[in-house]
């Protein structure tokens, strides 16, 4: 009767955390999924390192160099790649800045802006370098599902699951497509 | 009076009316962005393409004719139009969830009404200008789809306030105003030109938060029902029964 439990991984690149918050809003029906579901690389579990998953769910869309490498190494090793939010499907708000250089951004923010201390442009080696647009994720990999919305409602993130975790084809009901 | 097959519907329509008008005014809907029963039609944004006698065709610009077979509901014609929609969102910068529109807008609703659940497409991200020079009036040119409504509106009411310019992906809308700015206009909050537009390009100041996201037009109705309850009394037959 025991079947092996799916895994999932989630992971938040440019994006605001909102869709994990929503994911987290299915509330008690967790408990449902822990049984049939494990959780590898999360923000949920923090674990790092990225296993073979048969579901990864990408909120945010990609804005620095770290952002692919994750992104490309979840669709590696992800069955079922499911991009969720408005960033994840078009850069969302991000992506704002996809009409400016990104140098000009960058001055705006950190050398122009209101009440900076000791302006500089944050070049520490640890940070990721930035990618001159923020991309939404289905233009740097192929991906399988989407669900649209800022966040996605609790129930639209429920529905793609269920039908994910019975082996069917998700198709989200019209009320449960938003895009704000 | 005449009549065609739509959808294997007999649909009666007045010599000289459209397609699109004689389905309307049978409470039919066709999918629709840049028609508007007020307005002379325009036939650009092509989601009103459906099959007649196995030809594509704009149902808002071909003349009706009697014993025409159409059909506009099958999935091909689903999926032509999702294309469509997702080259619309593409083509400019939509961001709903930052749009005050958001909810009261067509072409979103369209993307509910398609099933449509991401943009398919590589994103422009063009570049376009913010006209925020009228006290009530706001011209976000990034929500613009180039359906010319607000230029047939504001020609009508003898004004002119806006026309298209350039082509292709350097069409833009300009302001016929000294200086090319929409507070140099003579528009007002009040004419139908201000009013007009089915995305959040051209917006009333100061309204748009009265009514709170979650609550708006198409959050309650899906643009289909929406369409046929504002725009079938326009056409003169306001609650008859759906035509069968
Ligand atoms: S105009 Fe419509 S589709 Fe475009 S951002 Fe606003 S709500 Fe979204
Ligand atoms: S501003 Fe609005 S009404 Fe005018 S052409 Fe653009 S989308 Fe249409
Ligand atoms: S509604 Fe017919 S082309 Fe736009």
């Amino acid at each position: 009767m025991d079947r092996p439990k799916i895994r999932i991984a989630t992971t938040s690149l440019a994006g605001c955390f909102g869709c994990h918050m929503s994911f987290l809003d299915i509330d008690e029906r967790l408990l449902e999924l822990t049984r049939m579901a494990d959780f590898d690389r999360s923000p949920l579990t923090d674990i790092k390192q990225l296993g073979r998953c048969d579901i990864g769910i990408i909120e945010g869309g990609v804005c620095n160099a770290e952002n692919v490498e994750v992104l490309r190494q979840f669709r590696e090793r992800c069955t079922h790649l499911v991009a969720i939010g408005a960033c994840a499907i078009n850069g969302g708000i991000p992506a704002l800045r996809n009409r400016y250089p990104l140098e000009a951004c960058l001055e705006e923010a950190y050398l122009r802006g209101e009440g900076l201390h000791q302006p500089a442009i944050p070049d520490d080696p640890e940070l990721p370098p930035l990618l001159e647009k923020v991309l939404p994720v289905h233009e740097v990999v192929q991906v399988d599902y989407t669900i649209p919305g800022c966040p996605p409602s609790a129930d639209a993130i429920w529905s793609v699951l269920c039908a994910l975790l019975a082996g069917r084809e998700p198709e989200l009901p019209r009320p449960l497509i938003h895009y704000d | 009076m005449p009549e065609f097959l739509l959808d294997g519907r007999s649909v009666p329509f007045e010599p000289g009316q459209t397609v699109m008008e004689a389905a309307i005014a049978a409470g039919i809907y066709i999918p629709h962005l840049c028609w508007h029963p007020a307005f002379e039609p325009h036939g650009s944004c092509k989601l009103c393409t459906v099959d007649i006698d196995g030809r594509p065709a704009s149902a808002c610009t071909r003349p009706a004719e009697a014993g025409m077979q159409v059909t506009s509901g099958s999935e091909a014609l689903r999926r032509l139009r999702l294309r469509l929609t997702q080259m619309l969102f593409v083509e400019g910068n939509h961001f709903c969830p930052s749009c005050e529109k958001s909810g009261d807008c067509e072409l979103q609703a369209m993307g509910y009404y398609l099933g449509m659940t991401d943009n398919h497409y590589p994103h422009f991200y063009p570049r376009r200008e913010l006209d925020a020079s009228h006290p009530d009036i706001l011209l976000d040119r990034d929500r613009c789809i180039f359906c010319e409504l607000c230029v047939r509106a504001s020609r009508k009411e003898g004004k002119s306030v806006f026309a298209l310019a350039g082509r292709g992906p350097q069409t833009r809308l300009v302001i016929n105003s000294p200086s090319g700015r929409l507070g140099d206009s003579e528009l007002d909050a009040g004419d139908e030109a201000a009013g007009i537009c089915p995305v959040g390009a051209i917006v009333r100041r100061n309204t748009a938060y009265r009514v709170p996201i979650g609550q708006r037009r198409y959050d309650l109705a899906g643009i289909d029902e929406e369409s046929l309850a504002r725009e079938r009394p326009l056409l003169g037959r306001a609650d008859g029964p759906t035509e069968d």
